[in-house]
């Protein structure tokens, strides 16, 4: 097997890991399959733009749930909602999943709960961009050896 | 009024890409949101089918180009947006006489909130993350309306 098959085999793998974990779902997927020869970076700029979202966010339900004045749930709620609604755009099917049980938290105004919840939603965040990272560095690795992305068109 | 929710999506088959691509060619869109990652991914789901895409990154920026002589067949409005929300937006575009067809895309939850935002004048109402089959629906009931006209 040369190397270009081996990446892709390599790449495959890891793509259907992803999947198969929850990492990622079929919304991620319908993304993959709009990236075309006039936009060949889209999934990568789509995610780049989910990633400073996520960071953004992630700041804001922070930074809310350290007010000692007493918290304010309404804002953190807000935040988590967004959250909620970009990870589903993007098929980040954990990160999601841990928005909606933050938002029971928000409900419920419980602020310790609302921690654990943020840790969580962080803790995801963090492991998605491991696996996106090293999905598109697998990509690179296949184009720089001549060949090309399994299932593109 | 008709209210959507996320279906399953399906590719555009290999034999209908190229007709679907040249009847949607004058066919004008605005996509208002907030957020610069779904901006960019409605306009990309849009431009698959052809259609001229164009941004405003939120309801007041919406609002003026209207008042700026701008025209478009279809709006996809968010709901939550800083400075103008979209229901706001929405109820100022049909005061203000405009007719497009304005699909309302968003992720709330509470069903009184989806009714008040449909009730300032949406015409079809879809939950995020908007689909392929969505955008299909929409575009037909598009020119159903423009062949009406």
């Amino acid at each position: 097997m040369n190397i270009v098959n081996q990446l892709q085999r390599q790449f495959l793998d890891y793509s259907t890991s992803l999947h198969r974990e929850g990492f990622v779902d079929e919304q991620f997927t319908q993304l993959q399959k709009l990236q075309d020869e006039n936009s060949p970076d889209f999934v990568v700029e789509v995610v780049s733009l989910f990633f400073e979202d996520c960071e953004k966010l992630i700041n804001n339900m922070a930074s809310a749930l350290e007010q000692t004045q007493g918290v304010d749930f309404k804002q953190v709620d807000a935040s988590v909602h967004q959250l909620k609604g970009s990870s589903s755009s993007i098929g980040a099917m954990r990160v999601r999943n841990a928005c909606i049980a933050f938002r029971s938290f928000c409900e419920a105004q419980n602020r310790d709960g609302c921690l654990r919840c943020l840790q969580q939603v962080t803790h995801e965040y963090s492991l998605l961009k491991n696996k996106l990272q090293t999905l598109f560095r697998l990509e690179q690795q296949i184009i720089a050896a001549g060949g090309s992305i399994p299932g593109a068109d | 009024m008709v209210s959507g929710n996320s279906a399953s999506s399906s590719s555009l088959s290999m034999k209908s890409d190229e007709d679907i691509v040249n009847n949607n060619n004058n066919l004008r869109v605005l996509v208002v949101d907030d957020s610069p990652m779904i901006r960019k991914l409605h306009d990309m789901y849009l431009k698959k089918f052809g259609l001229k895409v164009q941004v405003a990154e939120n309801g007041k920026q919406a609002v003026d180009l209207f008042h700026f002589g701008a025209s478009f067949d279809l709006i996809l409005m968010d709901k939550e947006m800083p400075i103008m929300d979209g229901e706001e937006a929405t109820k100022e575009l049909r005061t203000m006489g405009v007719t497009s067809m304005i699909v309302g895309v968003t992720s709330l939850d509470s069903p009184n909130e989806k009714q008040a935002f449909m009730e300032a004048g949406l015409d079809y109402f879809f939950t995020k993350p908007l689909t392929t089959d969505n955008i299909s629906f929409i575009l037909q009931e598009l020119n159903k309306k423009n062949n009406k006209n």
